[in-house]
C-alpha cells in the first residue's frame, strides 16, 4: 500500500532550539497512525508543518507520491490536509454551521455565502458522524465534546483526506472519549488517513494500526501496532528502561496537619473531606476533568467553596485568597505552569521571592541582597540549571522553569504543599529531581499533596491515595489495594475486579 | 425569552422607551418629521459606529476616526473650491479616508504596534494636518459650491440623501458581515485569533482591512458633515471618536474583539442619538449630552459584562446541550 | 539552550548594573536629551538662560506627575485614559469650593478628595467588577468632563484666593518653580516606589502574568485599585498647579493631556502591553517633550505641529525598534 501523506527529512528550528531534525511520518488510507512522544518531542510542531503554520527548513512533503509545498494554512487545507486541535480550537461567537464551514463556505451565484446550502451541508455532515446538534446553536452554548463534533464535521466538509487528531482525549470524560473512538472508526470506514497524536497508551492500542515514535525532535521508529508491546513503545518513547525508579521513601507519618471537611461548590466538587498528615504524600489520582484541581485551587483561595472548613493543627483557618491561604501554610504548584506558575518576563530570583517579599524586605522596601540569599538557598536545594539569578525565567527549560516554581513556595515554609502533575511536561531528569525532592520534603515533616494523572508516579510516591470522579472522592486506597487495577476502575466507575 | 436575552431586541426596546417618555410630554417629538431628523442627525454617527464595530470585531480599536473625518471634510471643501466636480469629490475622499485607515492598518498588521497606540498617534497627526493645508483657517459656506452644500439635503422620496447613505451602508454591511467570507473572517480574527490562523485566514490581514474599511467611512462622513453643516476647520467633529465607541459598546460590540452585529451598534448610535435630540425638547442643556453619553458606556459596559460573564467549569452534573 | 552552570554556585548576575544601564533604552534617551539641549542652544540665542529655561518647565512638569502614575498603571497592563478629564472635575470642584468661600486648604482637600473619588470609581470598576480599562476610562473621560461642562456650560471660574496662585506661579528658590521642585521629589518618590519596594515589584509580576501573580498571593484587585486611586491622586494634583498656573477653570481644561502622558510614558521605554519600563525613562521623556516644545515655541512654531510631531514621536518610538529588529 502506498501511503496517501508521507513526510521525509523534516528539519524545523526556532533560535536555541532545533524542534524538528530530519523526521518523517506514513500515512495511510483507512488507517490510525499514533504519533508518539514525550512532550517536547516535537509533536505540536510537526503538527504546525502539516497544517501549514511553519515551513520547515530542510525535507520534503508528499502527497500521493507527488511533492507539494505549504506556503500557508490554505494550502494545507486545499491539499486535504486538515487538524483537530487538542483544545478544539473554534469560534465560540459563530454558529454551528457557520464554525463548520468558515473558510470554504458554499456560495450563491451572487457570491455570497449560501446559508440554506450551509445549513444543510451542516445537518448532513453532523448525522453522517451520528450527532444531531442542531447547526444554528452558538458554538459557546455547546459543551466540550459536542465542540470536538462540530471540529470533526469541519474536517469532513473540507474533504480532507488526511485527518490529524491533536490529543483529542485530553478534556474529555470517559464516556466521550469512547465516542471519539467510535468516530475515529467512522473516519477510517471513509478511508481517512489518520494521525492520531496522544502520549496514552492504552488508547495508542486501542485504536492505532500504526505507530510513529518522537524523541528529542529525532524519528525514533515506526511499524504496525500489532507487532509491538507497550513496553518497546516506551522503551522508545523515554530512550531507557521502562522501570522508572522512584526514590526510597521513609513513610514516617506524624500527626494530621490538614483537614478538610464537607467541602462544597455549586459546580466543581460536593462533599470533599480528608484528612494530610505530617510528612506524608497523598495522591490525587483521577480522569482529567475529574474535579482534582478544582478543590486544589478552593484550597488555595482561588474559588470559594459554598460550604465546608479547612483546619490546619486543628484551627479551622478561612481562606478567601491566594494571600490567605499562603498565611494558613497552604501553597499550591498548579498544572499549568506556563500561565499560572512562572512569571517568565522576570528574573528567576525575583519568582523565587515574590510571596516572600514580605520577609525579605524592610518596611516594605526591598533587600536586593536578602532576596538573592533566600533564592539561592532554595533554586540550589534543586539543583536548579541557570546561568545566573538574575536570568529571565522564561530563558529556562520547561523542568527548570518548575523547580523555579517548586522553589517559590518552599521559600514561604509551608505547612502544606500541593502540587498539580509537578513533571507533567518536563523531561526525564527533571522529572526524578522533583520526586526525590518530594520525598525529601515529606521525610523532613512537610505534608504533601500530590495531584497526578500517572499511574507509575502516584503508586511510585504516595503513601496513600485517594481516587476522585465527577467532583467527588470515590474511594480512597491504600496499602495492599495500591494496584492500577485499583486505580482505574475507580477512576472510570468501574466496580472492582472480584 | 430568548428574544428578550438578545442584546439587540434589549436595546431597541429601550430607544423605544425611551421615544415613548419624551412623547408623554412632547407629542412632536414623535412626528414623523421629527423623527427622520433625529434619524439624519445621527447618520454620521451610524456609518462611524459600523466601521468601528468591525474594527473592534477584530480586537482593535480606531481613535482616529474623528480625526479622519475632518481631514477628509476640510480635502472635500478644498477640492470643492478648487472646482473639482462632486462625483470625483466623492469617489477622492473615500480613497483618503480609506488610505488614512490603511496607514493604521498597516502599522497594525506589519509592526505589530497595538492599535490604541497608532490611533492616539494617527488621531494628532491626521488633525495637524489639517492646519498645515489651511494655517488654521476656516472653509465657510460662502466658498462652498451649492450643489456641494445641497447634495446630502437632497431629499429622495421623503428621506435627505445623508440618511439613505446610512440605510445603504447598513445595508450594504449586514449582508457584508453576515454573508461574505470576509465578513465572518472579522469575527474569527476577534473570537479565537489562534484558531482563525488554522482555518487559513491570515489575522493582520483581516485587520487592515477593517481599518480601511472604517476609514473609508470616515472619509465618505467626512464629506456629508462639512456639506451638511456648511463649514470646515481645524477641530470639526472634536472627540467624535468617543461617542462613535460609546455606541459600539453601548451596542453590545465586544471590545475584546469576536462578537458584535451591525444591527447593535445602529441602535446604539441611535440611543445616542434620541439622547441628544430628546435633551434640548426636554429643556436639559446640551452641555449635559456628553456625560450622559459616559455614564451610558459605563453602564452598557458592565451590562455587557454580566451578560458575558462565564461560568465555571461544570463537572458536578455534566450538561449535555440537546 | 540554558547557560549551563558548572558546579553548584548560582551567580547572582552575570552582567553588572552598569553595564545593563549602559545598554538600556534610558542610557538612549539620555544621548537624546543631549542632543535636543545642544541642538536648542545653537538653534536659538534665548534658549540658554536661566530663566527662560524655568519657564520651559511648565510645559512638561504638569503631565509628567501623573505620567510617573499612569507608567506603573501601564507597566500593570492598565490604562487611564480619563486623567485629562479628571483635571477638568477637580479645576471645577475647587472653582464650586471657591465660590462657597473655601480658602487655599480647603481648596487643594477638595481638589485632592475629588481625584480620589474618580480614580476610586476608576479603579473599582476595573479591579472590582473586571471591566477592560480602556473602556471604563473612555467612558469616565466623557463622564468626568462632562460634569464640569454640566456644571460650568460656556463659563468659566475665575479669581481665585490670594496665595493659590503659589502652586502654578510660585518659586520656590532662584528659578526653581515649585512646580518643578515637586516634579523631582515625585520622580524621587515614584522611583522608590516603583524600582524599590515590594508595591513596585507586584506591578511588575501583574504586568508580566497577572494570573500567576495572583497564583503567588498578589492581591492583585487591590493593586490595581490602588493603582488607579494614585492616578487619580497624581491628576488633582496636576490639576491644582494647572489651575493655579491658568488663574481660571474652564471645562475644557487641559484637553489631550491623556494623549501627551500616555506618548511620555511609552516614550520612555515602557511597554504598552505592560510589563516593562522604569522612572527614569519617563524623567527623561518628560525632558526631551518638554525641551523640543520649548525649542519648537522660540522657533514660533505653532502648537499643533507640536502634537503632530507627539503623535510621530508616539509610534516612532514603537514602530522604529520594530523595524530595527526586521519585526
Amino acid at each position: 500500500m502506498k501511503p496517501v501523506l508521507s513526510l521525509r527529512g523534516i528539519s524545523k528550528s526556532f533560535p536555541g532550539v532545533k524542534a524538528l531534525q530530519g523526521v518523517q511520518i506514513d500515512l495511510f488510507a483507512g488507517q490510525v497512525t499514533a504519533l508518539i512522544g514525550e512532550n517536547g518531542a516535537g509533536k505540536s510542531t510537526i503538527v504546525k508543518v502539516l497544517t501549514g503554520i511553519y515551513q520547515p527548513e530542510e525535507g520534503t512533503i508528499e502527497i500521493d507520491g507527488k511533492p507539494v509545498r505549504f506556503a500557508t494554512a490554505q494550502d494545507a487545507q486545499r491539499a486535504g490536509v486538515t487538524a483537530i486541535h487538542q483544545e478544539t480550537v473554534l469560534f465560540d461567537e459563530l454558529s454551528v454551521a457557520e464554525n463548520i464551514w468558515l473558510g470554504h463556505a458554499p456560495r450563491t451565484r451572487l457570491g455570497l455565502i449560501d446559508r440554506r446550502a450551509m445549513r444543510a451541508g451542516a445537518q448532513r455532515l453532523l448525522a453522517s458522524i451520528g450527532a444531531t446538534l442542531n447547526p444554528d446553536l452558538r458554538l459557546g452554548d455547546l459543551g466540550i465534546a459536542s465542540k470536538h463534533l462540530v471540529a470533526i464535521a469541519r474536517a469532513l466538509s473540507t474533504e480532507a483526506r488526511v485527518v490529524i487528531l491533536d490529543e483529542p482525549t485530553a478534556a474529555l470524560s470517559h464516556k466521550e472519549i469512547n465516542e471519539l473512538y467510535d468516530l475515529v472508526e467512522t473516519l477510517k470506514a471513509q478511508g481517512k488517513a489518520i494521525l492520531f497524536i496522544s502520549h496514552k497508551f492504552d488508547e495508542v492500542f486501542r485504536i492505532a494500526d500504526r505507530y510513529t515514535v518522537f524523541r528529542d525532535g529525532q524519528f525514533i521508529g515506526a511499524g504496525a501496532i500489532a507487532d509491538a508491546t507497550e513496553g518497546q513503545l516506551v522503551q522508545m518513547m523515554v530512550g531507557r528502561s521502562v522501570d522508572q525508579i522512584f526514590p526510597q521513601r521513609s513513610h514516617n507519618i506524624g500527626p494530621p496537619v490538614l483537614t478538610v471537611v464537607g467541602y462544597n461548590h455549586p459546580t466543581e466538587f460536593a462533599d470533599i473531606g480528608f484528612t494530610l498528615h505530617r510528612g506524608e504524600i497523598l495522591g490525587f489520582y483521577g480522569l482529567v476533568g475529574a474535579g482534582r484541581s478544582e478543590v486544589m485551587q478552593a484550597l488555595f483561595g482561588i474559588t470559594t467553596p459554598s460550604k465546608g472548613a479547612v483546619r490546619i493543627d486543628d484551627q479551622v483557618r478561612v481562606i478567601r485568597s491566594t494571600h490567605e491561604a499562603i498565611a494558613a501554610g497552604i501553597v499550591y504548584v498548579p498544572e499549568d505552569r506556563g500561565r499560572q506558575g512562572a512569571i517568565r518576563g522576570l528574573p528567576i530570583f525575583q519568582n523565587v521571592t515574590l510571596p516572600s517579599l514580605t520577609r525579605t524586605s524592610r518596611a516594605g522596601f526591598l533587600q536586593l541582597a536578602e532576596e538573592f540569599r533566600l533564592s539561592r538557598e532554595y533554586t540550589q536545594r534543586l539543583d536548579l540549571r541557570a546561568s545566573s539569578l538574575d536570568q529571565e525565567l522564561g530563558l529556562l527549560s520547561g523542568g527548570n522553569q518548575q523547580k523555579v516554581v517548586i522553589a517559590k513556595w518552599l521559600a514561604t515554609k509551608p505547612r502544606v504543599i500541593i502540587l498539580d502533575e509537578p513533571t507533567k511536561g518536563i523531561d526525564i531528569g527533571s522529572k526524578a529531581a522533583v520526586h526525590e525532592f518530594m520525598a525529601e520534603l515529606a521525610a523532613e515533616g512537610l505534608a504533601v499533596i500530590m495531584v497526578s494523572s500517572e499511574i507509575p508516579e502516584v503508586l511510585g510516591m504516595s503513601d496513600r491515595v485517594i481516587v476522585m470522579r465527577e467532583g467527588r472522592i470515590i474511594d480512597e486506597v491504600t496499602g495492599a489495594r495500591m494496584t492500577p487495577e485499583t486505580l482505574v476502575r475507580a477512576a472510570a466507575g468501574l466496580a472492582e475486579a472480584a | 425569552m430568548t428574544l428578550l436575552k438578545n442584546r439587540e431586541v434589549l436595546l431597541a426596546l429601550a430607544i423605544l422607551l425611551l421615544v415613548i417618555l419624551v412623547a408623554a410630554r412632547f407629542p412632536a417629538f414623535v412626528q414623523p418629521g421629527n423623527l427622520v431628523n433625529v434619524f439624519n442627525d445621527t447618520s454620521p454617527l451610524i456609518l462611524l459606529a459600523i466601521g468601528q464595530m468591525i474594527v473592534i470585531l477584530t480586537k482593535c480599536i480606531d481613535l482616529s476616526v474623528a480625526a479622519n473625518l475632518a481631514l477628509c471634510g476640510m480635502v472635500a471643501a478644498l477640492m470643492n473650491g478648487a472646482g473639482v466636480p462632486l462625483p470625483v469629490i466623492l469617489l477622492l475622499v473615500v480613497a483618503l479616508g480609506g488610505v488614512l485607515g490603511a496607514v493604521n492598518g498597516l502599522l497594525v498588521w506589519k509592526l505589530g504596534i497595538p492599535s490604541i497606540v497608532v490611533t492616539l498617534g494617527t488621531m494628532t497627526i491626521y488633525r495637524g494636518i489639517i492646519f498645515l493645508m489651511t494655517n488654521g483657517a476656516w472653509v465657510n459656506a460662502h466658498q462652498m459650491t451649492d450643489a456641494f452644500k445641497a447634495l446630502p439635503r437632497t431629499l429622495i422620496a421623503g428621506l435627505p440623501v445623508m440618511s439613505w447613505v446610512a440605510i445603504v451602508a447598513i445595508a450594504l454591511f449586514t449582508v457584508l458581515l453576515t454573508r461574505t467570507p470576509l465578513g465572518r473572517a472579522f469575527y474569527a480574527v476577534g473570537g479565537n485569533p489562534h484558531a482563525a490562523v488554522y482555518t487559513g485566514i491570515n489575522v493582520g490581514r483581516t485587520q487592515f482591512v477593517a481599518f480601511v474599511i472604517a476609514g473609508a467611512l470616515a472619509g465618505l462622513t467626512g464629506y456629508l458633515w462639512v456639506a451638511r453643516y456648511a463649514v470646515a476647520y481645524v477641530d470639526i467633529a472634536d472627540g467624535f471618536e468617543l461617542s462613535v465607541v460609546a455606541a459600539c459598546v453601548i451596542g453590545g460590540v465586544a471590545i475584546a474583539g469576536g462578537a458584535g452585529s451591525v444591527a447593535g451598534a445602529v441602535l446604539g448610535a441611535l440611543f445616542l442619538g434620541v439622547i441628544n435630540n430628546a435633551l434640548p425638547v426636554v429643556g436639559i442643556s446640551p452641555f449635559w449630552q456628553l456625560a450622559i453619553s459616559g455614564s451610558a458606556i459605563v453602564v452598557a459596559v458592565a451590562f455587557n459584562s454580566s451578560l458575558n460573564r462565564k461560568t465555571g467549569r461544570i463537572i458536578l452534573k455534566p450538561v449535555e446541550t440537546k | 539552550m540554558t547557560g549551563i552552570a558548572t558546579g553548584r554556585t548560582i551567580p547572582d548576575r552575570l552582567q553588572s548594573r552598569t553595564y545593563r544601564a549602559l545598554r538600556s533604552w534610558e542610557t538612549i534617551l539620555l544621548v537624546v536629551a543631549v542632543g535636543v539641549f545642544v541642538i536648542n542652544s545653537f538653534a536659538s540665542p534665548h534658549f540658554l538662560n536661566a530663566w527662560n529655561l524655568s519657564d520651559a518647565t511648565f510645559n512638561f512638569t504638569e503631565k509628567a506627575m501623573i505620567a510617573f502614575a499612569m507608567a506603573m498603571l501601564i507597566i500593570a497592563g492598565e490604562i487611564d485614559l480619563s486623567v485629562a478629564s479628571i483635571i477638568a472635575l477637580v479645576s471645577t470642584a475647587m472653582g464650586l469650593a471657591m465660590q462657597a468661600g473655601a480658602g487655599v486648604p480647603v481648596l487643594i482637600c477638595v481638589g485632592l478628595f475629588t481625584g480620589l473619588v474618580c480614580g476610586a470609581l476608576n479603579g473599582a470598576l476595573v479591579a472590582g467588577m473586571g471591566l477592560p480599562s480602556i473602556v471604563v476610562t473612555i467612558g469616565t473621560m466623557s463622564l468626568f468632563r462632562g460634569i464640569s461642562y454640566i456644571v460650568l456650560g460656556d463659563q468659566a471660574f475665575t479669581g481665585y484666593p490670594d496665595g493659590f496662585d503659589f502652586f502654578g506661579q510660585g518659586y520656590v528658590w532662584w528659578v526653581f518653580s515649585f512646580e518643578l521642585v515637586l516634579f523631582a521629589v515625585l520622580a524621587v518618590v515614584f522611583w522608590l516606589l516603583l524600582h524599590r519596594t515590594n508595591f513596585g515589584r507586584a506591578v511588575y509580576a501583574i504586568g508580566n502574568n497577572a494570573t500567576a501573580a495572583q497564583f503567588s498571593g498578589i492581591r492583585v484587585a487591590r493593586v490595581r485599585f490602588i493603582l488607579f486611586l494614585l492616578t487619580g491622586l497624581m491628576s488633582a494634583i496636576a490639576a491644582i498647579c494647572l489651575t493655579s498656573r491658568l488663574g481660571s477653570t474652564r471645562p475644557s481644561i487641559a484637553t489631550g493631556f491623556e494623549l501627551e502622558v500616555v506618548t511620555m510614558v511609552v516614550l520612555g521605554g515602557v511597554n504598552i502591553l505592560g510589563g516593562s519600563g522604569s522612572i527614569p525613562g519617563v524623567v527623561l521623556a518628560a525632558l526631551i517633550m518638554g525641551m523640543v516644545t520649548f525649542g519648537f515655541g522660540l522657533l514660533n512654531v505653532p502648537g499643533i505641529v507640536m502634537s503632530i510631531f507627539l503623535g510621530l514621536l508616539l509610534i516612532g518610538v514603537i514602530a522604529v525598534p520594530r523595524l530595527l529588529r526586521g519585526k
